[in-house]
């Protein structure tokens, strides 16, 4: 029976993969720039679920304070990437990836 | 009891992620994105990382998925997303490029592991420490200069936030004055 299988380090690598997965095809795939955000945001927790496996595995401490500053700097990325996209939707009434062509050449 | 619990919330972290990519509402998706980001924090739970998954429940699936549904409610939701081809190529090609990352990682991870060394900075756990002090310790030893850096990131993203959200070509308290002057009149 699978459930009774020992919890190893290759399961949680697994789902972060699958995790990481989904989270890069939502971003190619979406066009709501707020989504993209969130499948950033999918992406990142796939790393720090990484980090803390390997933490686990390896018995270091330093895969948990770099998860730490994972979470600091994905806080100031969604701060500042969110006032990016308020300020576009000031300008423009729209957050929509493919609408934002303003710099094309 | 582990294992069944691992599943559990495998089970529901793939689902939210899958939830936030296909879901039509982005108030649904921000729903879907709490789901996981808590799923998550058990299975820090499990792998004995408490001081991390408390954080991650409390900057991750509060602070930011608030700011998210705030963000949301101040812009509306944007209901005319296109699901439609914008190319025809782009969501076959994403889906491929997809399912070829996965086959990468889980095939590197089923191999040998660069890395062999154990315990270059502590131990996880000790006898007489948990894992909040172990954390601090090595927060405030090994990475200091780090950890100020990152508190040099957050001022410096919390004035840009603030000079980005402010309207373009206003001064602080200028319509104001404006006002106060036509009550003058």
């Amino acid at each position: 029976m699978i459930a009774v299988a020992r919890l190893t380090p290759g399961y949680y690598l697994t789902l972060a993969a699958a995790l990481f997965t989904i989270g890069a095809v939502g971003l190619l795939v979406r066009r709501n720039t707020l989504v993209m955000f969130m499948c950033i945001e999918l992406m990142l927790n796939a790393a720090n679920l990484t980090f803390v496996s390997f933490s686990k595995a390896l018995n270091d401490i330093s895969g948990q304070v770099t998860v730490f500053f994972t979470l600091v700097v994905a806080a100031a990325e969604v701060a500042v990437g969110l006032a990016i996209i308020v300020a576009i939707f000031r300008r423009r009434h729209h957050v929509t990836a493919d609408d934002l062509n303003a710099l094309e050449g | 009891m582990q294992t069944l619990i691992f599943y559990i919330c495998a089970l529901a972290v793939l689902s939210g992620a899958l939830g936030v990519v296909l879901a039509h509402n982005p108030v649904h998706s921000a729903l879907f994105l709490l789901l996981t980001l808590v799923s998550v924090a058990v299975l820090f739970l499990q792998e004995g990382a408490a001081l991390v998954a408390i954080i991650q429940i409390v900057v991750y699936a509060s602070a930011i998925v608030v700011l998210f549904v705030f963000v949301i409610a101040l812009l509306g939701v944007d209901q005319h997303e296109s699901f439609d081809e914008p190319s025809l190529f782009q969501r076959p090609v994403a889906i491929v490029l997809g399912v070829l990352l996965f086959v990468q990682i889980v095939v590197l991870a089923g191999r040998h592991w660069v890395t062999g060394q154990q315990s270059a900075h502590g131990a996880l756990d000790t006898a007489r420490s948990g894992n909040v002090t172990r954390l601090a310790t090595s927060l405030f030893t090994d990475y200091i200069w780090a950890f100020e850096i990152t508190a040099v990131l957050l001022v410096i993203a919390v004035v840009g936030g603030v000079s980005l959200a402010r309207r373009s070509g206003q001064r602080p308290g200028g319509p104001r004055v404006d006002a106060a002057a036509e009550a003058d009149k």
